[in-house]
């Protein structure tokens, strides 16, 4: 747990802190004063209490995640130690590894560290995404935004994804992208290439987003009457391209 | 015994917990679902033991899913529930102490009624005898409202109920509170309140709706099964005339990926905005 080596620092940062940042609350300043105990403290701290009563902690500590995580309340440290930690802050590593054991084995849910500034902590969930195939377009879209950005090394800039996604396995054809006559910087535009005039259906396409940001078709009139106008409709046969 | 489980089980209760409570249709296609999806063994009857392994595990942080039945329309329903045994502690950390106070009024009225309602008119009466702050008349109607919401409560024509959740999830507490004053049905031995009362003074047994439904199907004259009298009440027709009033399982993927999707998909959002 890389947690621990960060937090034997906290004090000496917190303190520094302090000085130059009077913002400071007054959760940040108890969440500042708590210092991890080192793993002897920890085994003592164990021999004193019954496993019952470590367990009971550590199913509290787990219900209080699950309430804040269900509102999307990311944890705070200082709250957890606050409010439902308490007098066994001595044991604070061992009752947060058996929680994050429980959120794994039985929910399939992952507990990170989302601001390591703030010891704020939020679920993930953990089950074997590749077992699961995009089961909508809200999936079928991300995956094809994750995908660029993962081949990218992790980051994308915005020109380059609307670059990317253009050559991601798009056949010839089905995209045009020309760059805009006396524009500097260069700048370019993407339309629908032949292809897809032919073969993708607006109809769909509407549905499609529809479904994606759930809403009426319909709600889009300038989009949903070229859709629907005879001319788009009779160039476009049903489309397989989803 | 506490069993080992699979992404199966966890896919299962991840999902059950975004949406609070299913009934058994779809609890079983969640279950055929979540086996296929991660090449588990489904066994159709076995949803009961697959549920059995969940709560193994489950229990050490009091919590189980529990089986009941929806006393509108008769049919199961399996719900994720917490199991502290004197307090309704699911709902402390979301309504303030005047509130519960109110909903614990609410619940009164509800019990010692005989069709296991609470009149709106009822319930705002009841804030005149609230030993905590006060609720005005506005708050407690916006309270109703998110009780509802919350899926505590169902509302319909002004009245109140319990939901099949808030029976599944408080029936321990509910039987502590109020031991003999709560009915029990005769047929499933279950908590009861919307229910019909054998009119025999010296029986007065109480049975569901749903289970008045169907205990005497098919009988041309309906006798009451403890004391042989004439049970004088309609039979329910089987047919479902109330609506489905709880969440539809829509979502077989957690609600977080459909959550992360949207987030980035605020560029199409952007997008369009080139609306009408």
């Amino acid at each position: 747990m890389t947690q621990r080596k960060r937090l034997s620092n906290v004090q000496s940062s917190s303190q520094s802190k302090r000085q130059s940042n009077s913002f400071m609350t007054q959760e940040e300043d108890e969440d500042a004063t708590f210092t991890q105990p080192s793993t002897s403290q920890v085994q003592r701290g164990l021999e004193k209490l019954t496993a019952a009563q470590v367990d009971q902690k550590t199913a509290e500590v787990v219900q209080y995640i699950l309430v804040k995580d269900q509102k999307k309340i990311p944890v705070r440290r200082a709250d957890l130690v606050k409010h439902v930690i308490k007098d066994y802050r001595t044991v604070y590593p061992e009752i947060i590894k058996r929680a994050m054991q429980t959120f794994e084995q039985v929910f399939g849910l992952k507990l990170v560290e989302i601001d390591s500034k703030n010891h704020m902590y939020v679920l993930v969930n953990n089950l074997d995404a590749s077992t699961a195939r995009p089961s909508n377009p809200k999936m079928g879209l991300l995956f094809v935004i994750l995908s660029v950005i993962f081949m990218k090394g992790g980051v994308v800039r915005e020109n380059l994804m609307w670059n990317t996604l253009k050559k991601l396995r798009v056949d010839p054809g089905y995209l045009e992208y020309v760059r805009v006559p006396h524009t500097e910087p260069v700048e370019y535009e993407f339309r629908w290439g032949q292809r897809s005039d032919m073969e993708v259906s607006k109809a769909q396409i509407l549905e499609f987003m529809g479904q994606l940001l759930e809403q009426d078709p319909q709600s889009w009139t300038q989009q949903y009457r070229e859709a629907h106008s005879t001319a788009s409709s009779s160039q476009a046969s049903s489309s397989n391209h989803r | 015994m506490s069993r080992e489980l699979g992404d199966g089980h966890r896919r299962f209760l991840q999902t059950l917990m975004a949406v609070g409570i299913t009934d058994e249709q779809e609890a079983r296609a969640l279950y055929q679902h979540c086996c296929d999806t991660h090449t588990m063994q489904c066994i159709p009857d076995k949803l009961d033991d697959f549920i059995e392994a969940i709560n193994s595990r489950l229990q050490p942080m009091f919590m189980q899913i529990r089986k009941g039945m929806s006393e509108e329309n008769g049919r199961q329903y399996y719900a994720l529930v917490n199991m502290a045994e004197t307090d309704i502690t699911r709902m402390t950390s979301d309504y303030a102490d005047n509130e519960l106070e109110l909903f614990r009024k609410t619940l009164d009225l509800i019990v010692s009624s005989e069709n296991g309602k609470a009149s709106s008119t009822d319930i705002l009466n009841s804030t005149d005898t609230m030993t905590s702050k006060k609720l005005k008349k506005s708050e407690t109607e916006h309270l109703l409202t998110r009780l509802v919401q919350d899926n505590w409560l169902c509302e319909r024509r002004g009245e109140y109920t319990l939901s099949t959740r808030c029976i599944i999830e408080m029936e321990p507490y509910i039987r502590t509170m109020y031991q003999e004053q709560v009915k029990v049905c005769h047929i499933c031995h279950n908590i009861a309140f919307q229910c019909q009362i054998c009119e025999n003074p010296s029986c007065g047994i109480k049975i569901h709706n749903p289970c008045v439904a169907r205990y005497f199907k098919g009988r041309v004259e309906p006798h009451c099964p403890a004391c042989d009298d004439f049970w004088p009440h309609e039979i329910p027709g089987t047919n479902e005339t109330s609506r489905y009033q709880n969440n539809v399982l829509y979502l077989l993927s957690p609600t977080r990926r459909s959550e992360v999707a949207r987030e980035s998909t605020s560029v199409l959002v952007g997008l369009c905005s080139c609306r009408k």
